[in-house]
């Protein structure tokens, strides 16, 4: 059992950090992963290089139109600089804690600590874009700039640059160089609704009952499991559920298969939680028969 | 409890015998969609978007769910419940706890202490800096003092502009004393030159991250071109116009490349050595408080730039070049290095 259960922590290499709330409980927030993040940061990019471009041509219009072109040069000038410095800054100083691309790929900015985010961590973690991306943007340019005039120190510079592009992928958090040195994280927000209670909405007088050795036969790992199918309510799923438990606890087929898979849920899931009420808690089926 | 006592009662007479997770959902599910139609219209609008009541309500409410979470983690085996639960607690905590300050007064906070104290707590590699960069000078004025080549291998052709050992001393005079240099475009020179500053500030800045060591070439060289340029001037007998040339601007310009140098190295150093801290702590630490500094430091950049672009071609008067200069530098000090009331600190420490 122990080394079952070590395999299913290790297995998914699970993107799941606890996460403390300063009242205590954990939140257990999952974490962007990398390729989502990417895709963020392109949607950021795309929308930042559409502005500029927008915005020049816009500017540039303006400038030829009126006699002094002087303050459009000035207002395209400090626009680049804050576009290039401040959008991610800014934004995610900002109350949602996220870029739009972010925004769009339900990802968001926290501490890690647990605290606020303050605007100090925000700082530091784009700061560092400037040798992460920039960096080795501009040795590339360089590159194309020389014709290879020497290739080799390029390729140095282009591989050392490239340790802090990747950072990300060598690390379990994900975490940018900037997030590291920010104290940040991007995790995923989600949005749940609450399901339908699946044992409630059953006429209790029509209800199969199950005899014990029938209930012994699963843990919580296989209840939730049947939870997953019944939530999803695919009848062949359904079917095959069924069936297996039949043949497992040796009851007869009745023809209605969700109806007995709703009333077994309803029977194993009242069974497993008297076991918890009185400190038994069976977490799959191969937790031995000691519960009955 | 009771609650439990009297669901296996009411079982015994043969109502539905509701697992706990009904049970659970029942008394509290009201509360639950209370708090996710006022968290979800924070998210959409913002706190504004609340009345005066579900403001009052809201702690309360996150508090509460916060501990039927706890509770349905440890006595449900309801998935869905628990789910549900983990995402609605953690958008209620982002809502009140992620939400910054009024940016009123974050800026009030910035300018009151965050950046100052930022600045003071750099103290030490802000003067090791300082000495890297007098170090460059020294070497780049003593190298061209020596052998006038060394000029062309320091100083960049562009960079120089025509300010190079083989030009006239009327040529020099004209580079520090003209005011239609960059003809009538000085407000755009000054945003040029802003804007410039800032980015190689913030990549000097990101670099130290590096352990500091791309820091210090970036400081000793930017002090090598200033001696080179030094020596030039004063082997003409301009040494004076020069340091004035340069100081109305410089003296502000010069502090805060030196502070950029210092806040990378603070950071290289906390990586480098984190000391008792842990090392990603001590990177943390280090990163948040040179991350404030640098803001400052883009801000005196922006004087510099005004002070470079407008000042330097308006004011020709050597004294009075001096006299913008220490008193820029002079007005720096007071207001980076003058004490301050310690409750201030005890704000940051805690």
């Amino acid at each position: 059992m122990f080394g079952r259960r070590r395999k299913a922590a290790q297995a998914p290499a699970s993107l799941r950090r606890s996460f403390v709330t300063p009242e205590g409980v954990d939140l257990r927030l999952e974490l962007g992963s990398a390729g989502t993040r990417a895709a963020a940061f392109l949607v950021d990019a795309m929308i930042i290089i559409g502005v500029l471009i927008a915005g020049s041509i816009l500017i540039g219009l303006l400038g030829l139109a009126s006699a002094k072109a002087e303050p459009f040069m000035i207002l395209w000038l400090i626009g680049a600089f804050l576009l290039r410095n401040g959008w991610f800054t800014l934004f995610e100083m900002g109350g949602r804690g996220a870029t739009p691309g972010k925004r769009l790929l339900g990802l968001r900015v926290i501490a890690r600590d647990g605290g606020r985010l303050t605007g100090g961590a925000v700082i530091a973690r784009n700061a560092l874009r400037e040798i992460e991306l920039f960096l080795p943007l501009s040795f590339l340019g360089m590159q194309a700039a020389q014709e290879a005039a020497d290739g080799f120190l390029t390729l140095f510079a282009l591989s050392w640059t490239g340790i802090f592009l990747f950072f990300p992928l060598f690390n379990r958090d994900r975490l940018r160089v900037g997030d590291l040195l920010g104290g940040t994280w991007v995790v995923n927000t989600v949005r749940a609704t609450l399901g339908a209670d699946l044992v409630a909405d059953r006429v209790p007088q029509q209800r199969r009952t199950f005899s014990d050795a029938a209930l012994n036969l699963y843990g919580i790992y296989e209840l939730q499991t049947l939870e997953d199918v019944l939530r999803k309510g695919q009848d062949d799923a359904i079917a095959t559920v069924a069936a297996s438990i039949r043949r497992k606890a040796g009851i007869a087929d009745d023809g209605d298969d969700a109806g007995f898979l709703f009333d077994y849920y309803a029977a194993l899931c009242a069974r497993l939680e008297r076991g918890m009420l009185v400190g038994r808690r069976k977490e799959s089926k191969f937790a031995g028969a000691a519960n009955h | 409890m009771s609650a439990l006592v009297e669901g296996t009662a009411v079982e015994g007479i043969g109502a539905p015998p509701l697992v706990n997770a009904s049970r659970f959902r029942a008394a509290h599910e009201a509360e639950w969609e209370r708090l996710e139609q006022l968290v979800t219209r924070m998210e959409k609008r913002s706190v504004r978007a609340l009345s005066e009541e579900d403001i009052l309500a809201l702690p309360l409410l996150y508090r509460s769910a916060l501990s039927s979470l706890s509770v349905a983690r440890e006595t449900s085996l309801d998935r869905a419940l628990v789910a549900y639960l983990e995402q609605l607690c953690t958008r209620a905590y982002f809502q009140l706890y992620g939400v910054s300050d009024s940016a009123w007064r974050q800026a009030r906070q910035f300018f009151g202490r965050g950046w100052p104290l930022a600045i003071q707590s750099l103290w030490r590699e802000t003067l090791v800096c300082l000495a890297l960069s007098i170090a460059g000078v020294l070497a780049g004025y003593w190298l061209v003092a020596a052998d006038p080549s060394w000029y062309y291998a320091i100083i960049p052709d562009a960079m120089a502009g025509g300010r190079d050992p083989a030009a006239s001393i009327d040529t020099l005079r004209a580079t520090i004393y003209t005011d239609d240099q960059k003809g009538g475009m000085l407000a755009t020179f000054a945003a040029y030159l802003f804007t410039h500053n800032s980015q190689v500030a913030i990549f000097a800045f990101a670099l130290g991250f590096a352990f500091t060591v791309p820091t210090v070439l970036l400081l000793v060289y930017n002090g090598l071109t200033l001696g080179a340029m030094l020596c030039l001037f004063a082997q003409k007998g301009l040494g004076f116009g020069f340091v004035g040339w340069l100081s109305i601007h410089g003296s502000t310009e010069l502090f805060a490349i030196v502070l950029a140098g210092a806040a990378g190295m603070k950071i290289g150093t906390a990586v480098a050595f984190p000391g008792r801290q842990a090392r990603t702590e001590a990177a943390v630490t280090a990163g948040r408080s040179a991350a404030i500094a640098m803001a400052g430091v883009v801000l005196m950049l922006m004087v510099a730039g005004l002070l470079e672009g407008i000042g330097r071609q308006t004011v020709q008067d050597d004294l009075s070049r001096y006299g913008i200069g220490l008193a820029a530098l002079a007005g720096w000090l007071s207001y980076y290095y003058l004490p301050r009331r310690r409750e201030g600190q005890d704000v940051r420490a805690a």
